[in-house]
């Protein structure tokens, strides 16, 4: 009878055949309930006939399942039920989630900024859109032995380039070697602004991108091309086309175009201004001479041209031209692409060289990818120290059948979601901290986040980041046997807590190598600038004598400065103190010619007295004795060279200009860079041709107090000129920056290594601490006290600590000799830092680790042994 | 709310779900509606009235537990959801006001 009990059986088939499998269960359900109602009331037979008609019903369009057969159509479920689990694991264990997040955040924070930085540098230049076709011209030339680069020519060469070589190239331009400083003035305003001398082709060229007028505005000797930023100053809002500036209160030009300010990342970037080149040379040069090196030359390539093939084609072009002696030192020219400008222009004895520049990219690329290296480390320590915790849900996930490749996917997702948090908080910080950055690195970077490709950037960042940090948890915690975790005989054994030790260690050798970096820059720079410099910087202001009327002016504003009662003493040179040009050879002693130039420069009487030159022998220039006219003071280093017994009161011969007698010597002033030799230099007297104003303010008189009446007095006496001033000092500490920006960069980077390892520390710390508990309430019990216990807690991490010195200080010690090998006053390594930087690490380490041991050791044992 | 119809079967299954409130599956449904109409309805034409509803966002179900008379099937509950009230608010609303029109003539 049993058999007879269920509905007909085709018919129940059919119906589970063609269902669709959402509904079949409850429909099916539903009949069978009717079926026995109607086997109860009315039969079996008039029930089995209704059933079939029922089935045969329901035959509709939508119950019958689809034609190709019905299944799930993604996995979604068990991704929400992933993002779930991970999201309440980072909920209940906040501490940890902290620790992790933040410390990759902060990883992430520093990639990415160095990564916008390497952008930038990598990007330089391609702001002109020639830029795969342009090219400056070099010249490889003998000089003292050696196969010397120089990138200044003379006009006769581009000229040449222009016209027989004219089918080789799309545009040559010649630009005025470096930017000239120039007054612009229009009506009341006035400002000195730095710009280029350049041939008419350059705009377009360089393919300014013009904000009014055009590129080819450069064609009349009297106009110029302003920059926006420039222009705004000068003209307000007003139009500034076919306005008159007038410059250096000599010529009047006529703005002719406006182009957008040129970005920081160009080298053409300080190009306040382009103006003619035939300006520059009008009167005194021609664009045909030969003798006179002092021009760019920039070309552009035809399509498709080759910067190698054409180099070696106009290789030998000056030969035909140059004079005998020129010849002799075998000048070749050869092209050096844009592409190149910018990070690949060192040159060794002729040959390209790692640059500085490259250097540094390649160095500040390491630390980025230490730096990160360090927060992926923590992640994957906390991740696998926690595998405890989360070792029952992998034995119970792998029991109701989770594959193992679903539970890496699993553990994946969830570092992954880490990173994606980190990823915006890193992207915050990035944002808050650019302006400081931008400072710091003399950058102008902003993120680009109009651009779809950095959103890329950043997913696949975050993504790659995500895979790093979670690959060695996902494979291990995915790699337990679930039936050895769910008896509860897992436990995390020796091979598990070594590749954690060795994470630890990886993370402190980084981060100590980059403290004892970081010290030994700031040592450095310390080093230098309390190198003596031979003269004294305090109160002393300097100004370009930018306009014609300083001309026989000289004796009128010193009286009239002097007799402000604020100045101290006024002098005039014809180059600034704070660089080293100006070189001449040809001295001899009686006869004997020396080989080597001197740094030549000319100054008024006054010149020792306002800068405070320190006399070794002999004595300074002086107006009581008309003879010094012809007399010389040199320097040390310079009366090294001539190496006579008694220098002061014998006299050099200077080729065709006469005899010049030593009045005195001074000790060697550190004009150009402060980490290189001094240069030989010899000072003669002049009064035409002064470049430079120097006052000295009187050391009880504040700067605030005198430099408006210094102002008003010159403005009663050069009214065209600008009160432009600098102050000594402060141009001299510039020389600093680059190695001050390399010293501020590496604080942060290492502060935040360190400060990253310590977040891993103490998540580790914790961790252990708290996995120990019964064994730390079992010794607490046997009488261990508390000193004991924070002994025994504390001990393995120093050891991990002092390991890590101990690889770092070599490494460390290697690396920095090597930067500061570049410089040749340099400061000597002194094993002090490495101690105190051992030191310090192994009390920061005790720092972090104690306030966990100690937590564990004072807890109460028997709240930790009753738990269970 | 016009963009969903309802129809004259379909009006009345709702109607059923929201009478039952909880207690209404398929079999449930059934019974009280043959017993409110007085005739024989199909099981198939309720399904497919609950699905159309249900699609049209009318009710809402959930499975019930596990019982032994239905072959160890579980029940399907469905519930009237807000929308569903609105629109058989609407439909009785709809249907009063017009009726209220029938002028009062005697229909003898």
């Amino acid at each position: 009878m049993k058999k007879t009990i269920g509905p007909p059986r085709f018919a129940h088939r059919f119906f589970r055949w063609y269902c669709h499998p959402r509904m079949r269960n409850h429909i099916e359900g539903d009949l069978l309930e009717d079926y026995r109602d109607r086997v109860h009331k009315k039969g079996k037979w008039k029930a089995d006939v209704r059933f079939v008609l029922d089935v045969l019903l329901l035959l509709r369009p939508e119950i019958i399942r689809p034609l190709e057969g019905y299944k799930n159509l993604n996995t979604y479920g068990m991704y929400k039920s992933y993002f779930k689990i991970g999201w309440r694991n980072l909920a209940k264990n906040k501490g940890y989630s902290f620790i992790n997040i933040g410390g990759l955040a902060l990883g992430m924070a520093v990639a990415m900024l160095i990564s916008l930085w390497v952008y930038d540098e990598l990007s330089f230049n391609k702001y002109h859109q020639n830029y795969e076709t342009i090219a400056q011209v070099y010249r490889l030339q003998n000089r003292g032995g050696e196969r010397g680069v120089s990138t200044s020519h003379v006009t006769g060469l581009g000229t040449l380039l222009k016209t027989e070589y004219a089918s080789h190239f799309k545009n040559v331009a010649m630009i005025r070697a470096r930017t000239e400083e120039r007054v612009l003035a229009f009506g009341e305003n006035k400002f000195t602004q730095s710009g280029y001398f350049m041939q008419p082709e350059g705009a377009e060229m360089l393919t300014l991108k013009m904000v009014r007028g055009t590129r080819q505005g450069l064609t009349d000797m009297k106009s110029i091309l302003l920059a926006e930023s420039v222009a705004k100053k000068l003209f307000g809002d007003a139009d500034p086309i076919n306005q008159v500036v007038l410059m250096d209160a000599k010529w009047d030009l006529k703005v002719t175009g406006v182009y957008e300010d040129l970005p920081k990342n160009s080298t053409f970037y300080d190009a306040s201004y382009f103006a003619p080149l035939d300006l520059y040379i009008d009167g005194w040069g021609s664009l045909t001479s030969w003798d006179n090196y002092f021009v760019y030359i920039y070309v552009q390539l035809n399509e498709g041209g080759n910067f190698e093939e054409l180099s070696r084609y106009i290789k030998d072009v000056m030969l035909a031209h140059v004079d005998a002696e020129t010849k002799e030192s075998k000048p070749e020219i050869f092209l050096h692409p844009m592409g190149q400008w910018h990070l690949d222009s060192e040159f060794k004895n002729g040959e390209l060289t790692t640059s500085k520049r490259m250097l540094s990219v390649w160095y500040y690329s390491a630390i980025g990818v230490f730096v990160l290296l360090l927060a992926c480390i923590n992640f994957m320590n906390l991740s696998t120290a926690r595998s405890e915790k989360r070792a029952k849900e992998v034995g119970i996930r792998k029991s109701i059948g989770s594959m193992r490749g679903q539970l890496i996917q699993q553990f994946f997702g969830e570092t992954l979601l880490v990173a994606f948090l980190s990823a915006v908080i890193a992207l915050i910080i990035v944002q808050l901290s650019l302006p400081w950055f931008n400072y710091v690195s003399d950058k102008n970077i902003a993120l680009p986040i109009s651009n779809p490709l950095f959103w890329l950037a950043c997913v696949a960042f975050t993504l790659f980041t995500g895979l790093l940090a979670g690959s060695y948890p996902a494979l291990y915690l995915s790699s337990f046997n679930a039936v050895k975790i769910l008896k509860g005989t897992f436990k995390a054994g020796r091979f598990a807590v070594l590749p954690r030790r060795v994470l630890v260690v990886v993370q402190f050798t980084v981060s100590i190598t980059l403290t004892i970096g970081t010290i030994i820059v700031y040592q450095q720079i310390q080093f230098a600038k309390n190198r003596p410099v031979g003269y004294s910087r305090a109160n002393l202001i300097g100004m370009r004598t930018a306009s014609p009327e300083y001309k026989g002016q000289y004796h009128t504003l010193r009286n009239e400065l002097k007799s402000t009662n604020l100045v101290e003493e006024i002098a005039e040179a014809n180059y600034s103190i704070i660089d080293t040009r100006g070189w001449n050879g040809g001295f001899s002693w009686h006869g004997n010619k020396y080989d080597q130039t001197f740094n030549t420069i000319y100054v008024t009487h006054e010149y020792g007295k306002t800068v405070g030159w320190e006399f070794v022998a002999g004595r300074d220039f002086s107006r009581d004795f008309p003879s010094d006219l012809s007399g010389i003071v040199i320097n040390e280093s310079a009366a090294a060279i001539l190496s006579l017994e008694n220098p002061v009161g014998e006299s050099l011969s200077w080729m065709d200009r006469g005899e010049f007698k030593i009045l005195g010597v001074v000790k060697d002033m550190v004009k150009g860079s402060p980490y290189e030799p001094t240069d030989p230099s010899i000072i003669f007297l002049s009064e035409s041709d002064m470049q430079w104003l120097y006052i000295k303010i009187k050391p009880e008189v504040s700067a605030h107090e005198a430099l408006p009446k210094i102002q008003s007095v010159l403005a009663s006496i050069v009214p065209s000129a600008p009160f432009d001033y600098t102050f000594a000092d402060e141009a001299y500490d510039a020389k600093f920056k680059a190695e001050e920006r390399i010293g501020k960069l590496a604080t942060l980077f290492s502060v935040l290594a360190l400060l990253i390892s310590c977040l891993g520390l103490f998540g580790l710390a914790s961790f252990i601490a708290e996995q120990r508990t019964k064994e730390i309430g079992i010794r607490k019990i046997l009488g261990a006290s508390i000193p004991n216990l924070w002994k025994m807690l504390s001990k393995d991490f120093a050891v991990l600590v002092i390991i890590a010195c101990s690889v770092s200080i070599p490494l460390s010690y290697y690396f920095m000799n090597s930067w500061l090998g570049q410089y040749e006053y340099r400061t000597a390594i002194s094993w002090n830092v490495f101690a105190f930087t051992a030191l310090g690490a192994l009390v920061i380490t005790l720092l972090t680790v104690s306030f966990q041991a100690i937590k564990a050791a004072v807890a109460n044992p028997v709240k930790s042994l009753r738990s269970e | 709310m016009t963009q969903h119809s309802l129809g004259e079967f379909e009006e009345l299954v709702l109607l059923m779900v929201a009478a039952l409130h909880d207690e209404a599956y398929g079999v449930v449904i059934l019974e009280g509606l043959e017993e409110k109409l007085k005739k024989k309805v199909n099981i198939s034409a309720v399904h497919v009235a609950l699905k159309r509803i249900e699609d049209k966002g009318f009710v809402k179900s959930r499975m019930g537990g596990i019982t032994e008379d239905r072959g160890g099937r579980r029940k399907k509950f469905y519930v009237i959801t807000a929308l569903g009230k609105r629109m058989l608010d609407a439909q009785y609303d709809l249907r009063n006001s017009i009726y209220k029109q029938i002028p009062k003539i005697s229909f003898g």
